[in-house]
């Protein structure tokens, strides 16, 4: 094993370097180009045995890396933000093919207003086609999760495409220390491919993707596509124990901060939830019995093991870095789907935050923390809120009134 | 992809005497396009995987039924040439690894509609083809969106009713010349077939097995339903397609365009023109001389043109 200071991009690019990826289609988008970039490096330096190609759009991408897969060889691919959306009609379509690979999606907000920095609409956006979703907070958990996607993905009572998502700048482009898998180590973690009979050769009849008539088919093969997408729930434990016992790291479906005794509960995805275990520290310094739960599986959504952990605790805020137009935040509407009607459900409280790149502040967290208390003191949820600073309004206040200004002068003249 | 052509085409009794395709699709009776495809895949033979975008030939498979010996997938309206980019890749690499026999390499095609090759489709094909992707392209050219109704395309020529062109005049645009934009791209071979010139057809395809790279093929396919005249008619309007010179049978290697078939005495365009109901409103109840005559001209412009080639 050997330990290097990797971006996200950088460890993205090792976990499919480990897991002896053959093909990869590619497409350049900020936030991700950079593992495209060290993918490619290696392979004209000869140090990765894998064949990348240039597509011309995401959508193209996809549809190869489904083709592909459907041919009998491990791909992997990477996008974001607008780029998932070019793709989106493949990504419901491949995920149909029952094709295993997996890919990463750098999150990233999504226009508009058009924007770099990061939030999770992007991946919220193929929440339902049936794509597995692991989401990191870490590097480390990049490469390492890439290693456990292939093993879900090509899982032979799953075999579903799966994404690695982790947030664009403040994972991919952050240094973290990261220990490497060794080669050998990884390779028989993974190992062969199997395309089962999904291989398109000579002088054998295969049809994939074909058309069916009348709903009854088409039901069928939709509920089988789900079963298959539950199933990685019934066989995650198992493959994050052999991945503990090779490597040494622990990967629950669901990872849990001082959640043992905690009375008041984050619930977070990805990166930011970093600031939330900070928060809890503090918390807990100050006297409070605050926890951290961050799903690190979303798709499948482990419903029962959330309800196991919630029961009991007096009030849960749910933060969610993307916006359900005229709904809200989309992980807190599946956790009141997931607690409804449980015996000693906590109050759930919504807030949005951290959208395209906004900070969320220790202050935030503090504010969010009493407001759980008051609702469990007052046994009513507060409304749902959407974070932003009297100082943000008045920062946007300026803008507008420099674009009031700019619009008055081009009328003059 | 071993390169091979056992048979050669010179006359009609050389041509394959049964169909691999198998029969009772759910093509409609007189499909020009269906004609194309079974000539070709006689030819090809077996060892072929047919990569499909949204269009008529997307009912070809409809589960649990296939006509094919082979492979089939269907992408979707816009990434069937992404399709074959993946397809021929993870081939090529279990190749290269030993781990797929070099007997059971496969020829890569894929088949859209118009709909499909001359818009939607078009930077897909356009990016297959900057990467000279070894593989064929088959676009069946019935000149408008056929699968939803015969709604107009960019394929669709000049004057014809559609369902979106029911106007007096018909279609007031004109067919892209998608044969000089896939040229352009100077691939290992484009050209323009028809099923009712069967021996030329098979001519072209013998000549592609032989090449390497993108070998792009544009068929005018005749369409009862959308071009409004009875199936038993197909191959005659095929036929005059190309002895009016309205369909200029021609292909296209390294950096040459060459006619493979040039009509010696140009019939009239009335002659294709009539014979289809989409064209009717040109000779009833009133004979439009100016718009028939608008279309001889260009017709007879493009040969002027490329009378030596």
């Amino acid at each position: 094993m050997t330990r290097k200071l990797l971006t996200g991009n950088s460890a993205a690019a090792w976990g499919a370097r480990l897991a002896c990826v053959d093909y990869i289609p590619a497409f350049p988008i900020t936030p991700q180009t950079e593992i495209i970039e060290d993918l490619a490096g290696w392979i004209d330096r000869g140090e990765m045995d894998a064949r990348l190609v240039t597509l011309e759009s995401e959508h193209s991408m996809i549809t190869a890396a489904g083709s592909a897969a459907s041919s009998g060889v491990r791909a992997f691919t990477a996008t974001s933000s607008q780029g998932l959306l070019y793709a989106m009609e493949m990504i419901y379509a491949v995920a149909g093919w029952r094709t295993p690979f997996v890919m990463v999606n750098v999150s990233r907000g999504l226009a508009s207003p058009i924007t770099l920095e990061s939030d999770h609409n992007d991946i919220m956006a193929a929440r339902d086609s049936g794509f597995l979703q692991i989401h990191c907070a870490t590097c480390q958990e990049i490469a390492d999760g890439i290693l456990l996607a292939y093993r879900l993905a090509e899982h032979p009572q799953v075999r579903i495409p799966a994404i690695v998502n982790f947030d664009g700048f403040y994972l991919s482009f952050t240094r973290e220390p990261v220990d490497l898998a060794r080669a050998a180590k990884a390779r028989a973690f993974v190992g062969e491919y199997d395309p089962e009979n999904l291989q398109f050769r000579g002088n054998s009849p295969l049809s994939q993707a074909m058309a069916v008539l009348g709903g009854g088919p088409y039901s069928y093969f939709r509920y089988e596509a789900h079963l298959a997408v539950q199933q990685a729930l019934s066989v995650y434990d198992e493959i994050a124990d052999e991945f503990e016992d090779i490597f040494g790291r622990r990967y629950d479906m669901i990872d849990c901060y001082h959640m043992d005794d905690a009375e008041y509960v984050f619930v977070m995805l990805g990166s930011f939830s970093t600031k939330a275990r900070e928060a809890v520290d503090s918390l807990r310094a100050a006297g409070w019995k605050a926890g951290l739960l961050r799903p690190r599986l979303f798709r499948p959504l482990p419903q029962q093991r959330i309800r196991q952990l919630l029961r009991g605790r007096r009030a849960v805020g749910v933060i969610d870095q993307n916006i359900s137009m005229g709904m809200g935040g989309v992980l807190h509407s599946e956790f009141a789907t997931a607690l409804y009607g449980l015996e000693d459900a906590p109050l759930l409280g919504s807030y949005i935050g951290g959208l395209g790149g906004r900070d969320i502040s220790q202050q935030e967290f503090f504010a969010i923390a009493d407001e759980l208390k008051h609702a469990y003191e007052n046994g009513e949820s507060a409304p749902p809120r959407l974070l932003y600073t009297r100082n943000e309004l008045t920062e946007m206040r300026k803008l507008q009134a420099i674009a009031q200004a700019e619009h008055a002068e081009i009328h003059r003249s | 992809m071993i390169k091979q052509s056992p048979v050669h085409f010179h006359r009609m009794k050389d041509m394959p005497s049964t169909h691999l395709l198998g029969t009772g699709t759910p093509m409609c009776a007189g499909c020009g396009g269906l004609e194309t495809l079974h000539t070709m895949y006689d030819i090809l033979g077996r060892k072929t995987v047919f990569v499909n975008a949204a269009g008529c030939m997307t009912l070809l498979s409809v589960y649990p039924f296939t006509p094919f010996h082979g492979g089939w997938l269907y992408t979707s309206m816009a990434s069937a040439p992404a399709g074959a980019q993946g397809v021929r890749d993870a081939v090529d690499i279990l190749l290269q690894k030993q781990k797929l026999p070099a007997e059971e390499d496969v020829e890569v095609v894929v088949v859209t509609g118009d709909g499909a090759a001359y818009g939607m489709g078009m930077s897909a094909t356009s990016g297959a083809m900057d990467r000279k992707l070894d593989f064929i392209y088959l676009c069946y050219d019935n000149e408008g969106y056929g699968n939803t109704g015969q709604q107009y395309s960019a394929a669709t020529p000049h004057a014809a009713l559609t369902s979106t062109s029911k106007g007096s005049h018909g279609y007031p645009g004109y067919k892209k010349d998608l044969f000089s934009i896939w040229a352009a791209h100077n691939p290992a071979y484009v050209a323009t077939v028809i099923a009712a010139e069967p021996l030329d057809l098979a001519k072209k395809i013998e000549k592609l097995q032989t090449m390497t790279g993108p070998r792009m093929l544009i068929s005018l396919a005749p369409c009862p339903t959308g071009w409004d005249y009875e199936p038993e008619l197909s191959v005659e309007i095929g036929r005059l397609a190309v002895q009016t010179g309205v369909w200029p049978l021609k292909e296209y290697v390294e950096g040459e365009v060459r006619h493979t078939k040039v009509p010696k005495q140009r019939k009239p365009v009335d002659d294709y023109l009539k014979l289809q109901g989409r064209f009717k409103h040109l000779f009833e109840p009133h004979c439009d001389e100016q718009a028939i005559a608008e279309i001889q001209a260009r017709v007879d412009s493009y040969w002027d043109k490329n009378a030596a080639k």
